[in-house]
């Protein structure tokens, strides 16, 4: 069953679909991308090598793959959701015993050309599953909870591969965009309140039990809590990056230190800054007025996204463009807290802006699925 | 199928209603995050631009230029020479091993040292440059220049070091520099940061410790950027160190060369001073070493055969090692008897060799003795007796105070490594020391030089110079300080009344001037140069009775340790003394024999300004003087340089 109710006349066809598509959105991402190149570039010293480049090429990509998605109708995608999570998770259990390891963690999978990042490619297929679940499911069902467990499962399986790799940052990033997804399909609240309330008191007894003699952890797992929860306590190892990063960052003042001309960067004090940390050399050679103008240009991203979920009475179309956007909302919200100091370094890259292809692949391919609920929903009659 | 449209509406409904409240908790967080960047980015702004200065910024101290010193003349003594050195930047030279190798191949590496690089190598960051090889030679260095596209990481360097171009001549006045040790920092209170530079070299001995803080000069800085790494990527700002100040010593170089070169081979010490004002204008003790080695840092075994050498080549003999005067304190006696009243010039004291106090004898050392003995003529011959018999009579209290007006028993504040006080001895020290009361025979003894009283060459310089201008005469090592005069220091009267003084002049002028004289045969005979001078010999040992009896031993026939030292006092010209020299032969046999010769060549050349002519020595001696002088290895310090002794 589905509540789409194509009328198909009323969707354009052949190559007229391409003014329908979300164009401000389009120019949105371009414009953040540019921002992108150029803080890649700035980093590099001044230069187009080794990151802008290929980044340019890869959103070139990017950017073909999101125009080819949308152009696809989107019940093609509602009928191969099962499918396309079925093969990421599939891959995920691949890059257990074929993966290339590096960085500490077992994450690609090499494909001569690229190299495939598929806990990347689950975060874009779990929303499409629970965007097909919940188009597939009756309404009046949706917060019963055998039908809660399903979707809970669905989320819980890759969650469950990507924490072994171990990569936390995208193992929150699939919970949290999982269960955004069932708050907005209309689970009810109270599953909500009842999780928050559990996991409070489970935190709860975990640092309460310390030093008791029903402490439930070990020591050591408690010391690295510690650091992960305040990085100072470390202020050789990890703290010393989310110091520096903090510095960058404030350094810039209103209007920052110019172009190129940032400091901390220049001298190599910021950790990763061409991935995790880019938001800080931005904060620091554009300062406020580059950090506000960034975060603006991500919320009318979210608006526009929004907006065109709103409008579209598909409920599989508009589920999707809102899994989408959030999604791309705990990308930004997430690195740029970390970066801030606000949250624990978990290592999510700022989307668009950070050096990395599976990240940036993905998130437009992504977008491609939203463009495509745009094109292809359902309208009124005239 | 198709849901109805009423279903349809309930989702609608739902997604709507869900979607805005997330986009509104999306909305609040995103105002946190703006919150948040308000508050770093403008509210704490200042805090953490300040932190990102501290970080780049570095502050680098620039060594400053070490004092010169120049002798009296302005002949250099202690400079700072460029130094070739050969450093490596592990980064850029790749494996140690192969860098070292390929530099082996082009010059020869100090097996201590490049064990030493090799370790600092492994310790500091890999862009730190480490000194390999220090102190190459031009030839080296070019060799390795030339290759240097070869030799990646490896680089050619010039800095400064300490030289000292007079060698051995300064070594013990000078002193010489070495890099601070952990001793002197757990030894100096001293809060200079430059003493944390690594291997920055501060004064060890002599004068570069003692005026260490004038010659040191104080650090510039360097604003300097650095990365993380702490490679310095740029300089922001360049303050210039204030050098050290410019020292110009009383001394007199080629004085002070041709002073160690007539002394070489024996152990002795010299001191040639200014009679009018104080000015050391040689004070040389023998054998010397080369302060340079110590610069660079002494081997092992060129330590060892320092240490080892039975003549003590590290000891400054002229103002530590300190001596008993012998007769050379025979004129304090002579003086604090006439001072009491308690002797007449012309009294006759009669000298058979011996006299007996208490039941001891006490010898001349003229065995059949000297016969009846006036004042002039116990200082001509150096008669025992007679001042066993006036020391008697005065005491050795008033001994001792007549020797301290004379700077004897005095610390002299000269700029130098352990400056000894030497000993004038009172009864309270010798019952605080010995635990004994003082006995006649201890008076006697001093009497004559002996026994308890030490002197340094020093201080018998000092003294000579007193008993020449009659006034308290101190000496001075530093004329100037950076161009600026330094005043002599005060030299009020002695209170010794002037014909006191003349008396001991006569009677010094008779030892070196007429045929009886002790020292008469190393007078000069040209005028204008002759000297008034006092011969000592001090024991090491005391010659038992069974000795004595066997007929005395000649000091040739004894061990070298254990001859007598000998030693000369002089002061010179005779009619109107500008100079006072003092000599001590460690070991050397009697005064007249070893120390008078020297301290002769020694006036000679200082009033002379350079090598006489041979005919101010007396004709008989004209041909083995000859001898002597080819023998001596003097320093050429070019025409001009040398001359007469301005003072």
């Amino acid at each position: 069953m589905s509540y789409l109710e194509y009328h198909l006349r009323s969707v354009p066809g052949g190559p007229r679909k391409i003014l329908y598509l979300n164009w401000p959105l389009v120019l949105l991402l371009v414009t953040v991308a540019c921002i992108g190149f150029l803080m890649l570039y700035s980093v590099a010293g001044g230069s187009m090598t080794p990151w802008v480049l290929p980044q340019i090429k890869r959103f070139a990509l990017g950017m073909a793959i999101m125009f080819a998605i949308a152009l696809v109708p989107i019940w093609f995608w509602r009928n191969t959701a099962v499918l396309a999570y079925a093969g990421s998770v599939l891959l995920l259990l691949l890059v257990k015993f074929v993966g290339v390891t590096g960085m500490g963690a077992q994450r690609w999978i090499d494909l001569g050309f690229m190299r495939l990042q598929p806990s990347e490619l689950t975060k874009i297929t779990l929303v499409m599953v629970l965007a097909a679940y919940y188009d597939w499911l009756d309404l009046d069902k949706t917060s019963r909870p055998q039908w809660v467990a399903v979707p809970v499962a669905l989320i819980l399986l890759p969650t469950a591969l990507v924490i072994t790799q171990p990569d936390l940052g995208t193992a929150i990033l699939l919970v949290a965009g999982g269960a955004i997804m069932m708050f907005v399909a209309g689970v009810h609240w109270l599953y909500f309140a009842a999780v928050a309330l559990l996991s409070a008191g489970a935190v709860l007894a975990v640092l309460y039990s310390r030093g008791t003699e029903w402490q439930l952890l070990k020591d050591y797992q408690y010391r690295r809590i510690d650091v992960f929860l305040d990085p100072t306590l470390d202020p050789l190892g990890a703290g010393y990056n989310i110091t520096q990063a903090k510095i960058a960052l404030g350094s810039g003042g209103w209007s920052g230190r110019g172009f190129l001309q940032g400091t901390q960067s220049r001298l190599n004090f910021v950790p990763e800054k061409h991935t995790d940390f880019i938001l800080t050399i931005l904060a620091e050679e554009f300062g406020f007025v580059g950090t506000i103008s960034l975060l603006g240009l991500y919320i009318l991203i979210l608006f526009f996204c929004i907006a065109s979920a709103l409008r579209n009475p598909d409920r599989f179309g508009a589920l999707l463009t809102l899994g989408v956007a959030a999604s791309f909302f705990l990308f930004f919200a997430v690195n740029m807290s970390m970066v801030m100091g606000l949250a624990p370094v978990v290592g999510v890259p700022l989307p668009l802006v950070s050096w990395g292809g599976s990240a940036m692949l993905v998130l437009l391919a992504a977008f491609g699925l939203a463009q495509s609920a745009h094109v292809h929903r359902p309208r009124r009659m005239s | 199928m198709i849901r109805t449209p009423k279903d349809i509406a309930a989702s609608t409904r739902m997604i709507t209603r869900r979607a805005l409240l997330l986009g509104g908790a999306q909305l609040a967080l995103a105002g946190i995050l703006t919150m948040r960047l308000r508050f770093m980015q403008i509210e704490q702004a200042e805090k953490f631009r300040l932190l990102a200065e501290e970080n780049r910024i570095n502050i680098r101290l620039i060594p400053p230029a070490r004092g010169l010193i120049f002798d009296r003349n302005g002949i250099p003594v202690a400079e700072n020479a460029q130094n070739y050195r050969i450093v490596m930047i592990r980064e850029d030279a790749g494996d140690i091993d192969t860098a070292i190798a390929r530099l082996r191949q082009l010059i020869e590496l100090d097996p201590d040292e490049e064990a030493r690089a090799r370790k600092e190598l492994h310790r500091r960051s890999p862009f730190v440059p480490v000194t390999i090889a220090e102190r190459v030679s031009w030839e080296d260095l070019a060799r390795v220049a030339v290759n240097t596209p070869a030799l990646p990481g490896i680089i050619p360097e010039v800095g400064l070091s300490r030289h000292y171009p007079l060698g051995e001549d300064f070594s013990h006045v000078v002193g010489y520099v070495g890099p601070v040790s952990d001793y002197d920092l757990s030894r100096i209170d001293d809060p200079d940061p430059l003493l944390q530079i690594p291997r920055f070299q501060i004064g060890k001995l002599g004068i570069e410790a003692k005026l260490e803080s004038r010659l040191r000069g104080s650090a510039g800085t360097r604003r300097i950027e650095v990365n993380a790494m702490g490679r310095v990527m740029r300089e922001l700002e360049r303050v210039e160190g204030i050098p050290g100040d410019d020292l110009q010593l009383t001394i007199h170089a080629p004085l002070q060369n041709f002073v160690q070169a007539r002394m070489a081979g024996e152990s002795a010490a010299a001191v040639v001073m200014d009679t009018g004002n104080g000015d050391i204008l040689a004070i040389g003790s023998t054998p010397g070493f080369d302060p340079n080695k110590f610069v660079r840092g002494i081997s092992v075994a060129d330590y060892r055969k320092l240490t080892e050498d039975p003549y003590r080549p590290l000891a400054d003999k002229s103002v530590q090692g300190t001596y008993p005067p012998g007769s050379t304190y025979k004129m304090i006696v002579a003086l604090a008897a006439l001072e009491e009243g308690l002797l007449e010039p012309d009294e006759l004291i009669r000298c058979n060799g011996f006299i007996t106090v208490g039941r001891r004898r006490f010898h001349c050392w003229k065995r059949g003795g000297h016969g009846n003995v006036d004042l002039e003529k116990s200082l001509q011959q150096s008669c025992d007796i007679y001042y066993y018999t006036i020391a008697e009579r005065v005491g050795i209290d008033k001994i001792t105070e007549m020797a301290r007006r004379f700077g004897l028993g005095e610390k002299h504040a000269l700029p130098m490594s352990a400056v000894a006080a030497g000993l004038t001895p009172t009864r309270a020290w010798k019952r605080a020391r010995h635990g004994a009361s003082w006995r006649v025979g201890d008076t006697l003894n001093a009497g004559i030089g002996q026994g308890y009283v030490l002197a340094s060459p020093l201080q018998l310089a000092v003294m000579t110079a007193r008993l020449a201008s009659g006034r308290a005469i101190r000496p001075r090592l530093i004329r100037s300080i950076n161009g600026i005069e330094q005043p002599a220091p005060e030299a009020p009267s002695l209170g010794i009344p002037e014909a006191h003084l003349e008396l001991m002049r006569t009677g010094m002028f008779a030892v070196s001037n007429t045929r009886r004289g002790t020292a008469y045969s190393s007078r000069i005979v040209d005028e204008r140069y002759r000297l008034a001078g006092k011969t000592g010999t001090s024991q090491v040992r005391s010659i038992t009775k069974a000795e004595r009896e066997a007929g005395v031993v000649r000091n040739e026939d004894l061990p070298w340790e254990r001859r007598d030292h000998a030693l000369f006092v002089a002061f010179a010209p005779t009619e109107a003394p500008s100079i006072a020299v003092s000599v001590v032969v460690e070991h050397g046999g009697g005064g007249s024999r070893a120390a008078a010769p020297i301290a002769r060549d020694i006036v000679l050349q200082a009033l002379h300004g350079g090598l006489p002519p041979l005919s101010a020595y007396p004709p008989g001696q004209r041909r083995s003087i000859e001898e002597m002088r080819e023998r001596l290895s003097l320093r050429d310090f070019g025409t001009g340089a040398g001359g007469r002794i301005r003072t």
